[in-house]
């Protein structure tokens, strides 16, 4: 019996999937997902400074909109919201295949493109929305 | 009659029943969350400033309150399921993920019941909170 199992680890084995896969761009789609998934985990940390700041009263808000005013922190909102709204179009898509549908190569292949495509609009107006609101006092 | 070999059982392999409640509360959540996320991204922008007064009267207002509590708590929930299955995929050593896992659920617990407590002291205190204590 042990000679037998033991016998086939002469031969060579097919490689498992994973390992013989060429580079495809939607593979790059799936791993932003999860990028920008553990991003806003962070940003989640960013959020409830905020609520937090708030709750503490005048002067720790103020504090705390002046750490929102640095160049990098203001670069990192710009980013999470980008994260946001990518998350957002593409969970959409992940529920949509959930429900059986949309995965003709195409099909995949379109609403890829229509996800990283729209969470940039998104990610792009909700600046300018903002900055106009503001007065370009932001 | 079970199909598992002797040695698997010794070992704690296989199954461990709970995989597709992970994966329905992940769907759940991230509906949830959909939807909570999107009203905030609206409430922002239709704020007319970011002054301390603007936001704890904003904040303060019964549905604004409740609707950010949630908010807190649904992407706090969403958060960890999503950092769990990252960790349980790339950290394969049996001691560091056991760590690992167990300091992502803390955090997260903790930054929930940060923000769900600021949002509550808001609501309850009104403008006065910085003058209470």
């Amino acid at each position: 019996m042990g000679g037998t199992l033991s016998s086939t680890t002469k031969h060579r084995r097919p490689l498992s999937p994973f390992m013989l896969y060429r580079f495809q761009y939607t593979m790059l789609l799936s791993f932003l997902h999860r990028v920008t998934g553990c991003a806003m985990s962070v940003g989640l940390l960013l959020f409830v400074y905020w609520l937090t700041s708030m709750a503490g009263g005048a002067e720790s808000y103020e504090q705390a909109q002046g750490v929102f005013a640095h160049v990098l922190v203001k670069l990192a909102l710009v980013g999470f919201s980008f994260a946001f709204f990518y998350h957002l179009l593409n969970g959409v898509r992940h529920l949509s295949w959930d429900t059986g549908r949309g995965f003709q190569k195409k099909t995949a292949r379109l609403s890829g493109w229509i996800v990283f495509l729209g969470a940039l609009v998104l990610t792009a107006s909700f600046w300018i929305l903002v900055c106009v609101r503001l007065g370009g006092a932001a | 009659m079970s199909l598992r070999t002797p040695i698997g059982r010794v070992l704690g392999l296989g199954s461990a029943k709970s995989g597709v409640s992970h994966w329905w509360s992940q769907r759940v959540s991230a509906v949830a969350l959909a939807i909570l996320a999107l009203w905030f991204v609206f409430a922002l922008l239709r704020m007319p400033d970011f002054a301390y007064a603007t936001l704890i009267a904003w904040v303060a207002v019964p549905f604004n309150a409740v609707l950010l509590a949630l908010l807190t708590g649904v992407a706090a929930y969403h958060s960890k399921l999503g950092v769990q299955v990252v960790v349980e995929d790339y950290v394969h050593d049996h001691g560091w993920k056991v760590a690992t896992l167990l300091s992502i659920n803390f955090i997260h617990v903790v930054l929930a019941a940060c923000g769900i407590f600021a949002v509550l002291r808001i609501a309850f205190v009104g403008a006065g909170v910085g003058a209470a204590v």
